[in-house]
């Protein structure tokens, strides 16, 4: 019982999946980040407090910086909110159609979230914190 | 592409479908509690963002540069929140390098390089569980 897919990149770029298909990408591309860069940033800190390598403290200088932690914070949160509704959608199952509903609620519970976090970011970043 | 059996019962696919709900789940929990935490032991009232992110998340004495609060370890440095640290990190890592492995075996299919890669990604796996845990108990 085996699924064959046979799509190129063209016919992929064509498919039409709306609001779920790019939750899904989304959620994929903010997964891979968060491993590589939240990833990156625990190695860089292992490293900046055992030997006090210079090239750890640079990483972590970039990573906490503040034009970075606006993108760091946007990952984390789209992907722990998607997360949160592939989750229970998975655990109730007959609510699956209301799958766009779920998508548009997880967007409105984002935005206050996101907008607050690079509100108190942006403020300490002007005042030069 | 990828061509994929599926076959009914308790295989590793299921077993690790099933631990990424749950972790996620579980870290909602522990940054929750992280947070709430945070803010009783007195992150009302002096504390900026990146420290009330490191608090919820690590609460460790040496970790971030951006932030010197001085009585950082008053509260935190007990083995409630050493056990605390380790629960998030072992369910972050073990969610993310799921995730890694998951996405990176839907790319390659069944190649010949498939075993090497999950090979990789469970010594990457190892290694920051082990660093990790390091960290939280010995420094």
């Amino acid at each position: 019982m085996g699924l064959k897919r046979r799509v190129g990149f063209s016919a992929g770029l064509k498919y039409r999946g709306g609001g779920p298909m790019w939750a899904w990408i989304f959620h994929r591309v903010t997964g891979i980040a968060m491993v590589l860069f939240v990833g990156t940033h625990v190695f860089a800190s292992f490293f900046m407090q055992q030997t006090g390598s210079d090239f750890a403290t640079t990483i972590n200088i970039i990573y906490e910086s503040w034009i970075f932690q606006i993108i760091v914070v946007f990952i984390v949160i789209f992907h722990a909110l998607n997360g949160m509704r592939i989750a229970i959608l998975d655990i109730w199952p007959k609510y699956q159609v209301f799958q766009r509903e779920a998508l548009w609620l997880q967007w409105l519970i984002f935005i206050p979230i996101y907008g607050l976090t690079i509100f108190f970011v942006i403020q300490s970043a002007i005042s030069g914190g | 592409m990828s061509s994929r059996t599926v076959q009914p019962g308790l295989s590793f696919e299921y077993v690790m479908w099933i631990f990424t709900r749950i972790s996620g789940l579980t870290l909602f929990l522990l940054a929750g509690i992280g947070l709430i935490s945070a803010f009783a032991l007195g992150a009302r009232t002096q504390v900026d963002l990146p420290t009330l992110i490191r608090w919820t998340f690590f609460p460790n004495p040496n970790h971030v540069i951006n932030s010197n609060i001085p009585d950082v370890t008053l509260g935190w440095a007990n083995a409630f929140w050493q056990v605390m640290q380790i629960l998030l990190v072992f369910f972050g890592v073990t969610h993310g390098f799921n995730g890694l492995r998951v996405v990176v075996e839907d790319y390659i299919g069944q190649s010949i390089a498939r075993p090497f890669i999950r090979g990789l990604i469970f010594l990457l796996w190892l290694f920051s569980l082990v660093v990790a845990v390091y960290v939280v108990l010995f420094s």
